[in-house]
């Protein structure tokens, strides 16, 4: 299953863009908010039609506006979850499951429920579920029509960050249950580099970027209408223990990793967040610094852009991060390919934000 | 207390709801979610009946409904009677008038359908039949509701509308109004007060039902 998607419209709302999900991966759709990503996610579900269109799943096109081809939304095999959820208010939680079904099958909602981690709501009507619980039927009732494509739109946006944090760990230990493309619109670039395997970003309604989220994050140009802040990198690590003074230790690619408490069992493994801008460079292992995450690397590349700043691109034990620091200290260090540096992570700037578990996946 | 005109005017009210129901639920569905140029001009045709003096809208209609109108003409031919001074014209008449109190509430009702939720109901995989039956109507039903109960009561007691379309003939056009003006001329006070009196006593029911089944609704929704 892959999902081809191109769009284009001169207004009101103007739009160029063109990409594939695949099968079983998550895309990110990032752009500023106004930017269209929405309207391109309307697009894919047939509530919104651009001037030039074409959308196909598996082959099977549902908007062609060449060929005059134009599914009605009700016809195109897909789920939504919309931003505010836009659950049945008369229906219960179930039913609201049920809803979707081409038959209604109560226990197969049901099991859809527990696989979202509802458990023993299922007769609550909308109004009496909590956010982060609406959204987990909205996750259900959206696929419980076995669709050809997830589309998510701005899913955590409403709840507060704690239940976001749950809600995302949980949209990835699903996804080994899940073989369609999900399609994800977020303005969060931490979220959709936390969640997504590919990401496209729209400025304007127009693709300035697209590929995987790792090549997306340490791309300055892809970065610019977002802001050079997000470009950021993934490293693997596990929780060992949690210290006494509330410091969370973690086992990481070169040694141990210090967090701010992150209130996981140890064993648990997660993948952290690093801001380039969070990263310092020394060609010494440093002495007495205030800094406790000190990660030796290479040097694989030097990128240099319009700025006054440089990306450094180091290998961690197979693991890539980037570091931005100035044109001047990059000079100075002699920082050619091959050398060996030391990382330097401020550890209380990687915020619980930053952190996602990912039982099964560490890429 | 004249049974026959109490009869009639129920049977009057019952079937211009049977009739407008349908049109409240199409037209107002459409004004509510449709964008389109003559809509204002629409909803200000729909709105005129309130504004007109009924003896004015009923001149019209029994000039509009007469032997000599192409209207009244084709009716006779369909059906071989006129449609003037009759229960069906009575009944057609009575439909017209009611547009607004049937149309308005209808239309505030499915506009407080969210889009969100429409549109959800046909990524659900709806059409838009099953949306309106499964998810609009259950959601609008306060409004729909409303609509129809206000056309039943206000077909009970209209007057002027009647009289000019239908007349006063025993058994075929003379409602409870109708009546209630006959015995007051006849100075029969105490047949029109009992006859008022019900009259009254339908209305508070009717109000009362709407409440209730309105408060039902709410609680079933919050």
């Amino acid at each position: 299953m892959a999902l081809e998607v191109m769009a284009r419209a001169k207004g009101p709302i103007p739009l160029d863009v063109a990409f594939r999900a695949e099968a079983g991966e998550v895309l990110a759709l990032v752009g500023p908010s106004g930017s269209g990503k929405t309207t391109v996610l309307r697009s894919i579900a047939g509530l919104w039609q651009p001037e030039a269109a074409r959308i196909a799943v598996n082959g099977t096109t549902w908007l062609d506006t060449g060929a005059r081809v134009n599914l009605p939304a009700h016809r195109r095999r897909l789920g939504v979850v919309f931003q505010a959820y836009a659950l049945f208010p008369h229906m219960s939680a179930v039913g609201n499951v049920m809803a979707a079904m081409d038959r209604a099958d109560e226990a197969e909602a049901r099991r859809l429920l527990h696989l979202v981690n509802l458990h023993g709501l299922e007769t609550r009507r909308p109004a009496q579920l909590s956010g982060g619980q609406q959204q987990r039927v909205a996750l259900a009732r959206a696929l419980a029509r076995r669709p050809q494509a997830l589309l998510l739109d701005e899913p955590f946006s409403a709840v507060d960050r704690a239940t976001r944090e749950r809600l995302q760990a949980e949209v990835i230990a699903l996804r080994a249950h899940l073989d369609m493309p999900v399609v994800l619109v977020t303005h969060d670039m931490a979220e959709a580099q936390l969640l997504a395997d590919r990401m496209v970003v729209i400025e304007a309604g127009r693709m300035v970027a697209g590929g995987p989220t790792a090549a997306v994050m340490s791309d300055p140009d892809a970065l610019r209408a977002m802001g050079i802040r997000e470009l950021a990198a993934m490293l693997p690590a596990r929780i060992t223990e949690r210290d006494a003074d509330g410091l969370t230790r973690l086992e990481g690619p070169t040694g141990s990793l210090f967090l701010p408490g992150l209130g996981d069992p140890p064993g648990t493994r997660v993948r952290i967040r690093i801001p380039a801008q969070d990263v310092i460079l020394s060609r010494q292992r440093p002495e007495g610094l205030s800094a406790q995450n000190v990660v030796p690397g290479r040097v694989l590349r030097s990128v240099t852009g319009t700025g006054p700043g440089v990306l450094v691109h180091i290998d961690v034990a197979g693991h890539e991060i980037v570091a931005r620091i100035t044109r001047r200290a990059a000079l100075q260090m002699d920082l050619a390919p091959g050398e060996a540096v030391h990382a330097i992570l401020k550890s209380m700037s990687v915020a619980r934000g930053q952190v996602i578990r990912a039982p099964d996946r560490d890429r | 207390m004249d049974w026959t005109a109490l009869g009639l005017s129920l049977r009057l009210a019952g079937w211009t709801v049977v009739f407008l129901l349908p049109v409240a639920v199409i037209a107002g569905r459409m004004l509510a979610y449709r964008r389109f140029r003559a809509k204002g001009l629409v909803e200000a045709l729909v709105m005129l009946p309130l504004v007109l003096p009924p003896t004015v809208f009923g001149f019209y209609l029994l000039v509009a409904f007469g032997g000599n109108s192409p209207v009244g003409d084709l009716w006779q031919r369909l059906f071989g009677d006129q449609l003037v001074f009759s229960f069906q014209g009575l009944v057609l008449a009575s439909v017209i008038f009611n547009l607004p109190f049937a149309i308005q509430p209808a239309q505030r009702g499915f506009e407080a359908v969210p889009l969100e939720v429409r549109e959800a109901a046909a990524t659900c995989g709806m059409s838009p039949a099953r949306s309106l039956w499964r998810v609009e109507l259950p959601l609008a039903w306060p409004g729909v509701m409303t609509a129809m109960v206000l056309t039943f009561a206000h077909t009970l007691g209209e007057f002027g509308i009647v009289l000019m379309v239908g007349g006063s003939i025993p058994g075929e056009t003379k409602t409870i109004a109708i009546a209630i003006y006959d015995r007051v001329q006849a100075f029969d006070m105490q047949g029109a007060a009992s006859m008022s009196a019900v009259l009254v006593g339908i209305s508070l029911v009717t109000i009362a039902l709407t409440y209730w089944l309105s408060a039902r609704v709410g609680k079933r929704l919050g």
